[in-house]
């Protein structure tokens, strides 16, 4: 066959590659300017120091980066020993960001797998329903979420109606209260990524392993995850990451004890306590290590396609 | 044909469907929860006195409404303004990655287009602080629409990309053969195909400028609401039942809005 | 051909993908009002040369010249030609009348004046009463001629055509093949026809261009084509065929005496470029074969009947030479009651016709 598909579905062609250049300087300006650069100067100013009352002066100084992992200069007397109270921070957001993948994953695999076994007509609607929560705002969402698991609220309420409880669950400002918020936050993610690639299984792949005696639940481990494993890292990252990051999940559910990334991040920013430089450091560093995950699973992706061909 | 049993159907596992009808309970259950208290007549949010509108006449002309109707309208005009500039530069850029061959810096040219989507919010809104900042430039509404033009772009872009891809790029050969320019094949035929993607790109963009949060509570400054902020400010100091309200309507937008990009790619019967 | 302008004329053109080559310096005239075909399998090159003449593909080397004027260098949206697609192209968004009209509206025409236009070109093609439905609505037969009449409309000098029916069925197809040579004839247009089908290709052409790997490996008329093959990939391709290895002794007086691998001898007219010595392939057509219990005609073969296969209109049966090479003999119903069937078993004589044994260079 001809390399240049004649009269085929090619999804690109070259109509405008004289043009190109125009098309897309707006959005190489815009995002550039508005994308790349902030970040680039973010992580020029974590080497900076630190201005009270919010700002930089601009000295060079590996403080802020000093002040992350040691609890003194690195060039002082005694030795740095390191201090774990803001990586102890970064431990509990991935902590926290875990169980919240570990619980969309059980509630969204089965969800995800059902609406893909759907009749057709029908699938377009379950995943209508699923998706229409997460364009309302998160903060309603989060806040909603308070209102419903507070020690008043309706869900105390109707669990001792019922008579499963005595008195009320102390929800909010756990790490229980937590992990729930970033789950309900992003669950939909959980589920698209994997009902996608449930919707491309071939399942008479299901019924050879049925044929050959396997049962449905060995059928579902060893034929059907191996094959749908992409989409469900997929969606595990889609949970995750932004997890990681979140600021109002803890902010609003978590309280003081229950401080994450996200929320120290804030900090940083906000009134006259803040120290810039080291609020661009932790950014930095949050930054880093999920570009670390998503360009690891990236690799997992082509390496997988080229796999399969 | 008989419709098989679920013993006997290869696809079907017991307890699935009762865990999707669970997922969907926990996904509605507080939205739900904060509408029906939003109708609450009582004082409190502890409990429940019978039906009321009372709230939403609070938010309409009660002691914060003035506050709130400023927020609201911030918000809305930046939404509108961010979400046309994106969709604008969204639309030139799919045609420039999809409708211009192949090139070297494409792999480049879409990982800046998705930057905003793979960088976490709260990265994002320190790194334009911080850009800001250092240009010296006073934060205010206009940074907020900066910032919003940015990240929009990608969510507008994404569902224009999937609609360009899914146009047979015969139809351009037809039209190039039967003497159009390449502008009149742009105008005539790629843009009304296009059309659904692009009003669902400019719906998304609008949601999500809309419902932002940090991004805009790191660049605006200290005068200026947006609806967002404002109902972040509240919270802090309490739920109350006006919040509901807000609430209730904001949730309301969005649920509207998305229900229209979905019936809008539905009633398309040009695929 | 003197005096005469063409309305296509390929020098040398070449086309190069990197490193492969997709056309290998085909030079071809095609004439004015002529129905011609570019035919040959997949990845001949038939529909890139197609696409080099709309436009949609540049010339590595050599030149296209439409009635005496050189158009390899114009963009596709500034030659008068005009394409009938394979999978049609039609405007998705637009109605039927609004599709066929385009063309018209691109070159300067008011939207009434090329509706007007477009209205007529349905009634040629029968389908005024779907001019205000969208193409999404129609059935893939009507789809295709509403691609002819969009790509008529304007008028071109020149009518490609690529693989337009081979998305129809068979009986569809036939009705639409009549109808092209039909509409070929009263336009005048010339129409430029790729198809991978020989029987379509026999069917409906004027000339046909035959062609394999990037090469024109003969052009001449259907029956110029089927009867005088010039090398085995023309003789194999087109219609049925049986090949011999033989070898050729000497040449007198434009008969060529040659043998069969066992000795066997055999003579057929000379072909230019063949000479003494010369190992080559013997193309023999299998109707113009039959059998007999006794030789009848002057060249025949032997061989002993391995089966008969009822194909309908025909039987062809299969026969084992002495030679040893498999033989196909078809032999029509009318002619049953003649010339008989032969048993299997049984030892036969196989009955060339005279002139039917041809030479094919290499």
């Amino acid at each position: 066959m001809a390399t240049s598909a004649p009269g085929g579905k090619a999804a690109v062609s070259n109509t405008y590659q004289k043009a190109r250049t125009w098309l897309l300087l707006p959005s190489w300006l815009v995002l550039g300017s508005l994308s790349l650069i902030p970040v680039i100067l973010m992580l020029v100013y974590s080497f900076l120091t630190k201005e009270f009352r919010g700002g930089v002066i601009w000295d060079f100084s590996l403080s802020a980066y000093d002040q992350f992992f040691f609890d003194r200069g690195l060039f002082g007397d005694e030795p740095p020993t390191i201090d774990w109270t803001y990586i102890s921070i970064f431990w509990r957001s991935f902590w926290q960001a875990g169980v919240a993948t570990l619980l969309s994953l059980a509630i969204g695999f089965p969800t995800a797998y059902f609406i893909a076994t759907r009749p057709v007509r029908t699938r377009a609607i379950w995943v209508f329903l699923i998706t229409i929560p997460y364009w309302v705002n998160l903060l309603i969402r989060t806040v909603s979420m308070k209102f419903l698991l507070r020690d008043q609220g309706p869900l105390n309420e109707a669990l001792i109606a019922i008579g499963l409880i005595d008195s009320p669950l102390q929800i909010v400002n756990t790490n229980l209260a937590v992990q729930l918020g970033l789950f309900y936050s992003y669950l939909p993610f959980m589920v698209l990524p994997i009902y996608a690639a449930v919707e491309r299984y071939d399942f008479s792949l299901s019924e050879a392993a049925a044929d050959l005696y396997a049962s449905k639940w060995v059928t579902l481990r060893r034929i059907l995850l191996p094959v749908v494993k992409p989409g469900v890292i997929a969606g595990c990252i889609l949970v995750f990451v932004p997890s990681l990051g979140s600021f109002l999940a803890p902010d609003l559910l978590g309280g003081a004890k229950n401080y994450m990334i996200g929320s120290l991040i804030e900090e940083q920013f906000k009134g006259n306590a803040g120290n810039w430089p080291f609020g661009a450091a932790a950014s930095m560093i949050l930054l880093t290590i999920v570009l670390i995950i998503l360009i690891v699973f990236a690799q997992q992706q082509s390496r997988h396609e080229q796999a399969r061909v | 044909m008989a419709e098989l049993t679920a013993k006997l159907d290869v696809r079907s596992y017991t307890g699935f469907k009762a865990v999707t009808l669970l997922c969907l309970i926990i996904l509605y259950a507080p939205l739900l929860v904060v509408t029906i208290y939003s109708f609450n007549a009582s004082n409190s949010i502890a409990s429940w006195d019978g039906f009321s509108l009372r709230w939403y006449v609070n938010v309409f002309t009660g002691p914060e409404s003035t506050k709130f109707k400023l927020a609201a309208w911030n918000s809305f005009v930046i939404a509108i303004i961010a979400a046309t500039v994106s969709t604008s530069i969204a639309t030139l850029a799919a045609t420039g990655m999809i409708r211009a061959g192949k090139f070297k810096l494409h792999m480049l040219s879409f990982g800046l287009i998705s930057l905003p989507l793979m960088v976490p919010e709260i990265v994002t809104a320190v790194a334009t602080l911080i850009f800001f900042n250092a240009i010296g430039f006073d934060r205010g509404l206009t940074t907020i629409i900066l910032a919003h033009i940015a990240f929009c772009i990608p969510f507008a872009y994404l569902p224009i990309a999937a609609r360009m891809q899914g146009i047979d790029d015969t139809v351009e050969q037809a039209a190039l053969d039967l003497y159009a320019t390449r502008k009149q094949v742009f105008t005539r035929i790629l843009l009304p195909l296009m059309t659904p993607g692009i009003v669902s790109g400019f719906l998304l963009a609008f949601i999500v400028s809309l419902d932002d949060f940090i991004i805009t509570n790191f660049v605006k400054g200290a005068g200026v609401e947006t609806l967002p902020t404002a109902i972040f400010g509240a919270v802090k100091q309490g739920i109350k039942p006006n919040i509901m309200a807000i609430s209730t309507l904001l949730l309301s937008v969005s649920v509207i809005m998305v229900t229209i990009s979905y019936l809008v790619s539905k009633t398309d019967k040009t695929t | 051909m003197q005096g005469q302008e063409n309305a296509i004329d390929v020098r040398d053109a070449v086309k190069r993908y990197g490193s492969f080559t997709a056309l290998k310096e085909i030079s071809l005239s095609i004439r004015d009002n002529e129905f011609f075909t570019l035919l040959g399998p997949s990845g001949c090159g038939k529909t890139t040369l197609l696409r080099m003449i709309a436009g949609f593909e540049d010339v590595s080397e050599g030149s296209i010249q439409l009635f005496g004027e050189e158009i390899e260098n114009l963009p596709p949206n500034r030659r008068p030609i005009n394409t009938v697609f394979q999978n049609y192209a039609l405007f998705p968004h637009l109605t039927v009348l609004d599709n066929v009209a385009f063309g018209l509206e691109m070159k300067g025409s008011s939207k009434s004046e090329a509706r007007d236009k477009a209205g007529q070109m349905l009634e040629l093609v029968q389908l005024s009463d779907f001019s205000s439905r969208k193409p999404a609505q129609l059935s893939g037969g009507q789809q295709q001629r509403v691609a002819l009449a969009r790509a008529l409309a304007p008028q071109p000098k020149v009518l490609l055509l690529d693989e337009p029916l081979s998305a129809l069925d068979l009986k569809l197809r036939k009705a639409m093949q009549l109808e092209l040579k039909h509409l070929q004839r009263e336009t005048g247009i010339t129409f430029i026809f790729v198809t991978h089908d020989q029987e379509e290709a026999l069917t409906m052409s004027d000339r046909i261009a035959v062609m394999s790997s990037g090469e024109l490996q003969q052009l001449g008329s259907p029956r110029d084509i089927y009867e005088t093959p010039r090398n085995v990939f023309v003789a194999d391709f087109i219609g049925d065929t049986n090949l011999l290895d033989v070898r050729v002794d000497t040449i007198k007086d434009g008969q060529a005496i040659c043998y069969l691998e066992g000795g066997h001898e055999l003579h057929c007219n000379e072909v230019a470029g063949i000479n003494p010595g010369a190992k080559v392939h013997l193309c023999l057509r299998p109707e113009r074969t039959y059998i007999s219990e006794r030789p009848i005609e002057r060249e025949s073969l032997q061989g002993k009947v391995i089966e008969n296969i009822f194909i309908g209109t025909d039987i062809s049966t299969i026969i084992n030479l002495l030679e040893g090479p498999s033989f196909t003999v078809r032999t029509s119903n009318s002619d049953r009651a003649s010339k008989g069937i032969f048993e299997p078993g049984t030892d036969v004589f196989i009955n060339l016709e005279p002139g039917a044994a041809r030479l094919l260079l290499d």
